[in-house]
């Protein structure tokens, strides 16, 4: 093998001597534009762009692509909170700019919008993403720059841990998937599932594995194990596949946008069984899509806009008078992080990123619109509430409710603790709530 | 068994869509050597005009909301995506390609892909990036063969395919365009002295393969009614596989290409390897490329130089 070995060297030291320089300039560019290293940080935290008279907040978000209404309910959810911060005389006498970039629902863009915001705008925060894919691409970035930064609703556990500085404000994976494998158990009462998991997201292989392992421990069984990729439009290959092991329900944790398809798919192979997911359903577009063959399926959510509580019903009228439709559960988890955040800086003693930070992570019993966030030390809000609603002719109904603080009442050494909340029990509604 | 028949006529179905568009690749290749890497989003541009042409089919016969279902209606719908997308065709070749005949290959390629992005980032700046649900235009009825289920789309897809199909073979064999587009492309200063109008030749050709595009799209959308700007990248790289596949320049090897890629794909996403649908056609293009490059029914030719 030495000669081998040595051949190979002698070729390497060749190219290296003819492409040295054009190696290093690469390196040297790729490092500049890419890198975006850490400013003088330390713990008086970087400089930031707060002027006079305002204070940069940056959003990154799928505006337009795949996933676009994920983006454009959290930009209306975020301004609205914005302008009521504003027009009640901001925070320390400044206005709050929020500076606004579109990742086209790609993680790369995802990556770059968050340097540019970081590093052109010299935001004191940032404010995203939905698909935790496009969080993970991101979060490393406002890690090492130490701007701290709030995924108003991507769910999948890993983007918190990417650093100290990374926030979310909705509930995490583990425990979604537990609930909704509690549901089919207890509340289905089925006891054979399929999956269908999408491979390009992180949230959805995420979800989808928690659900399967809840699911197992419960008694049930996994009758079937299939993947698409994001964006396709053909699922009846698998759905064939998926067919021929007779499951109850089918597990289906992705996004809107292929729900939709899936469904009306698996109704034209003759097949009945309801598809069950998560959050990341919630968008109008997936009825537009998925119409009457949806009828019979449930997903889990972050709030049911019906909600009685007096927070949800100030803000479903507030944002009905100002954009003319319903929110889904993306636009209240944008209000709620930039109220949580605009919260926070008004408590900060200093405005820098990293009094900012300290504000965020000591944050207490905070009454948003999706429940009270208690940020727990893993930087995940402890006990959100989790509804589980099912879809009749285009509107939802709650069909249940996962309440872990209700049930920790009782039991005051869960509150505090950084662990996944547990799985509360679900309590099916009698008279369910109409919603469009 | 039942398994393997459906998912081979599931397979049939999507490798028909494929084969229209790689039909365009192909036509375009063989006379121009260019691959026309926009031909893809020609395709998005055809399920579009399917779904604004039937919202004003809809406002010209006061039907708020959406339009009943109808094969007159259908039929509408398909010449109007044919004729806006045969006109960007001829555009497209006019604007962009002409000018550059003379200049190396490398830059028409090039203004090919500049195309494809124009169409894609343009598509989401004029008909909005979100993904739109497709109209029903005829009813849709579910089929069943003594338990291979299917739905009247899937064989209308295939039936219009297949006929489309066919009258391409009959212009390029059988008329005397045929024969001036096969000359074209056999050696194209020749054909231009022998008195055949060249540029005439290579605009008809974009305005075809634009039109088999737009064909594609209506019918994509019927069957897989959800569309979006960038819905045409994969399954445009898909056709341009299949049209290696079947022999780049050659039309017959364009449709059982399209058929196969089609076919394999659907039995892959049927498998435990669902994960490798996408990654399968471009396996079998590094294969082909490798051990076949002409293709399965292409000849080897020698590089002019």
């Amino acid at each position: 093998m030495a000669p081998l070995g040595q051949t190979n060297r002698r070729n390497g030291w060749k190219l290296m001597k003819n492409k040295s320089l054009v190696v290093l300039a690469i390196t040297a560019l790729s490092l500049m534009l890419v890198g975006c290293p850490p400013k003088e940080g330390g713990a008086a935290g970087k400089n930031t762009g707060v002027s006079g008279s305002e204070i940069p907040v940056g959003e990154y978000g799928s505006m337009t692509g795949l996933q676009a209404t994920f983006g454009q309910s959290t930009h209306n959810g975020i301004l609205m909170a914005a302008d009521e911060i504003n027009s009640a005389g901001g925070i320390k006498g400044k206005k709050i700019k929020v500076i606004s970039e579109d990742d086209q629902s790609k993680q790369e863009e995802a990556a770059n919008t968050v340097t540019k915001l970081i590093s052109e705008n010299n935001v004191v925060a940032v404010i995203g993403e939905v698909a935790s894919s496009n969080s993970l691409a991101a979060a490393p970035i406002c890690q090492s720059n130490k701007v701290p930064m709030i995924s108003p609703s991507s769910t999948n556990p890993e983007v918190t841990k990417k650093g100290d500085y990374i926030f979310r404000m909705c509930y995490i994976d583990p425990y979604q998937g537990k609930a909704l494998a509690d549901f089919a158990i207890n509340d289905l009462k089925v006891k054979r599932a399929a999956i269908l998991r999408d491979v390009k997201s992180d949230y959805s292989m995420g979800l989808s594995q928690f659900f399967k392992d809840e699911f197992i421990r419960l008694g049930g069984k996994i009758v079937g194990d299939q993947s698409y990729s994001n964006g396709d439009s053909d699922f009846k290959a698998q759905l064939t596949t998926i067919k021929q092991t007779s499951p109850e329900i089918i597990f289906c944790g992705g996004y809107y946008n292929d729900v939709g398809q899936i469904a009306i798919q698996l109704r034209d192979l003759g097949m009945q069984q309801p598809l069950v997911g998560g959050d990341g359903w919630e968008s109008p577009k997936l009825f537009e899509i998925g119409g009457k063959a949806l009828d019979g399926c449930f997903y889990s959510n972050h709030y049911h806009s019906d909600d009685p509580a007096p927070q949800v019903r100030s803000f479903v009228d507030k944002y009905k008078e100002r954009y003319g439709a319903k929110p889904d559960a993306l636009a209240a988890l944008g209000y709620d992080s930039m109220k949580v955040l605009a919260d926070a800086m008004s408590r900060a003693p200093k405005l820098d990123t990293k009094d900012i930070r300290d504000a965020i992570a000591a944050t207490k019993g905070y009454v948003a619109v999706t429940g009270v966030i208690n940020m727990g030390a893993d930087r995940n809000p402890i006990d959100k509430k989790l509804v589980v609603l099912e879809i009749r002719n285009n509107t939802t109904t709650l069909r249940a409710t996962v309440d872990p603080a209700k049930n920790a009442a009782g039991a005051p050494a869960a509150a505090g603790a950084a662990t996944t909340p547990a799985t509360g029990t679900s309590t099916a509604t009698a008279a369910p709530a109409k919603t469009k | 068994m039942q398994t393997f028949l459906q998912n081979l006529l599931n397979g049939i179905a999507s490798g028909s869509i494929y084969a229209l568009i790689a039909l365009g690749y192909t036509m375009v290749y063989g006379i121009l050597k260019l691959i026309n890497f926009a031909h893809g989003d020609v395709f998005m541009l055809g399920s579009f005009m399917g779904y604004y042409g039937a919202r004003m089919y809809a406002s010209v016969t006061h039907q708020p909301g959406a339009p009943a279902p109808s094969w007159a209606m259908a039929g509408i719908i398909l010449v109007f995506a044919m004729l806006v997308c045969g006109t960007f065709g001829y555009l497209n070749e006019r604007i962009a390609y002409r000018p550059l005949r003379s200049a190396p290959r490398i830059a028409s390629l090039i203004t090919a892909i500049g195309v494809s992005f124009f169409l894609e980032f343009g598509g989401q700046f004029v008909f909005g990036p979100d993904p739109k649900f497709f109209p029903t235009l005829i009813e849709k009825h579910r089929l069943n063969f003594f338990g291979i289920v299917t739905t009247s789309y899937q064989v209308i897809v295939l039936v219009v395919a297949l006929i489309f199909m066919v009258m391409l073979q009959y212009i390029i064999y059988g008329t005397k365009f045929g024969r001036a587009m096969r000359a074209v492309s056999f050696n194209f200063e020749t054909a231009s002295l022998m008195g055949i109008p060249t540029d005439r030749i290579i605009s008809t050709t974009f305005i075809i393969g634009s039109v088999l595009a737009a064909v594609a799209g209506i019918l994509f959308g019927l069957a897989y009614p959800k569309i979006d700007p960038l819905m045409g990248i994969m399954p445009g790289l898909k056709a341009f596989v299949a049209a290696v596949l079947g022999g780049i320049g050659n039309v017959p090897g364009a449709m059982v290409g399209g058929l196969l890629i089609g076919v394999v794909e659907a039995f892959v996403a049927g498998s435990s390897f669902s994960t490798y649908r996408d990654a399968i056609a471009f396996v079998i293009l590094i294969l082909i490329l490798l051990f076949r490059p002409s293709g399965l029914f292409g000849k080897a030719q020698a590089e002019k130089v």
